[in-house]
């Protein structure tokens, strides 16, 4: 472990925030982030979590680094290509903060192992590619009452929300039934800097999450469209028939 | 006859062709709205064609399609988006 004074010049721009200080980086210390995803999303969150001096960041991806990645997964490089995602951001968060404690799982998170897992973080967040493993890890959290940051992304579009019911927001299938199901004809481009500006708000609301800092994403869904310059913040509750969290949100069981 | 800013979100932009418009309506609740606009041009009847996989939020408030449209400004259709 480096000493005191390396850490307190590390985060001195945080020490001087007033909403974060001490108290919030000594949070942030203390945080255990489970990033699902290393991704487009992936990467901004996982490099501005690291730095941001989380004390442990689990980190769980199945896929390899592929070249059609590296136009937006900006926490991979060219020299890891065919290499486990997992592998490539250990090596690139570890360069940036030897600080902290990565743990990475290079494995699909499937129903069976994703409760124990979450059980064992403070915070989830979502940078999956699918609507599966959204639907998982949203039960997974309900169960072991741990927030949900989850984000996703299409085209020049993205979405945010933070799902807590044990807190009295909404999960994420309260907002997106299980019903919905992904669009098979739907466009997969997506252009390079959008993950840099979902997954940064996804980074940035999870220190202000962790912190304590100004409003938070409970009970909101932020939508950004970066081609015409919208942003919509919306209000959303909790369903009352949600086949997950509805009727029993204070039970978790 | 009521004026209404009608906001588009990802695929449902894409269909339709345009991110906002102001559409006049008598609709009385947005499922009225959406078979109305549906009806007008085959490109609102694609982007509309499955409204299972499309949300609704009446002035910034997430709603269902049967919520009525009385003293709405702005109706927002968006699909959950699923990238990462």
């Amino acid at each position: 472990m480096l000493d005191a004074s390396l850490s307190e010049d590390r985060y001195a721009r945080h020490h001087i925030l007033p909403e974060i200080g001490h108290k919030g980086q000594d949070r942030l210390g203390a945080a255990r982030v489970l990033v699902v995803g290393a991704g487009g999303l992936g990467a901004p969150v996982l490099l501005y979590l690291a730095a941001a001096g989380i004390g442990h960041i689990s980190i769980a991806d199945d896929d390899v680094v592929s070249l059609s990645n590296l136009q937006r997964q900006v926490l991979h490089s060219t020299s890891w290509l065919d290499q486990p995602k997992t592998q490539s951001a250990l090596a690139r968060l570890h360069d940036l903060n030897p600080e902290i404690e990565i743990t990475t799982y290079p494995v699909r998170i499937y129903d069976a192992e994703a409760i124990s897992l979450v059980g064992q973080h403070d915070l989830v967040i979502d940078c999956t590619d699918n609507l599966e493993g959204r639907y998982v890890l949203n039960h997974a959290c309900f169960k072991a009452r741990v927030p949900l940051l989850s984000g996703a992304i299409s085209g020049w579009e993205g979405h945010v929300g933070l799902y807590h019911p044990a807190q009295g927001g909404p999960c994420f299938a309260c907002v997106f039934p299980e019903a919905v199901e992904e669009r098979p004809a739907q466009n997969k481009g997506v252009v390079g800097a959008l993950p840099g500006v979902v997954g940064a708000t996804m980074a940035l609301n999870a220190i202000k999450h962790i912190t304590g800092a100004g409003a938070s994403l409970l009970g909101k869904l932020l939508l950004i469209d970066t081609l015409w310059n919208e942003q919509r913040l919306l209000n959303v509750a909790q369903d009352p028939a949600c086949p997950v969290c509805g009727g029993s949100h204070q039970e978790g069981c | 006859m009521a004026t209404y800013d009608v906001v588009y979100f990802a695929w449902v932009r894409e269909r339709i062709g345009l991110p906002r418009e102001e559409v006049e309506s008598t609709a009385q609740n947005v499922s009225d709205l959406i078979s109305e606009l549906s009806e007008r041009e085959p490109r609102y009847a694609a982007a509309f064609s499955d409204l299972s996989a499309i949300r609704v939020a009446l002035d910034q408030d997430l709603a269902q399609f049967d919520a009525p449209l009385e003293g709405v400004h702005e109706v927002a259709l968006f699909p959950p988006m699923t990238g990462g």
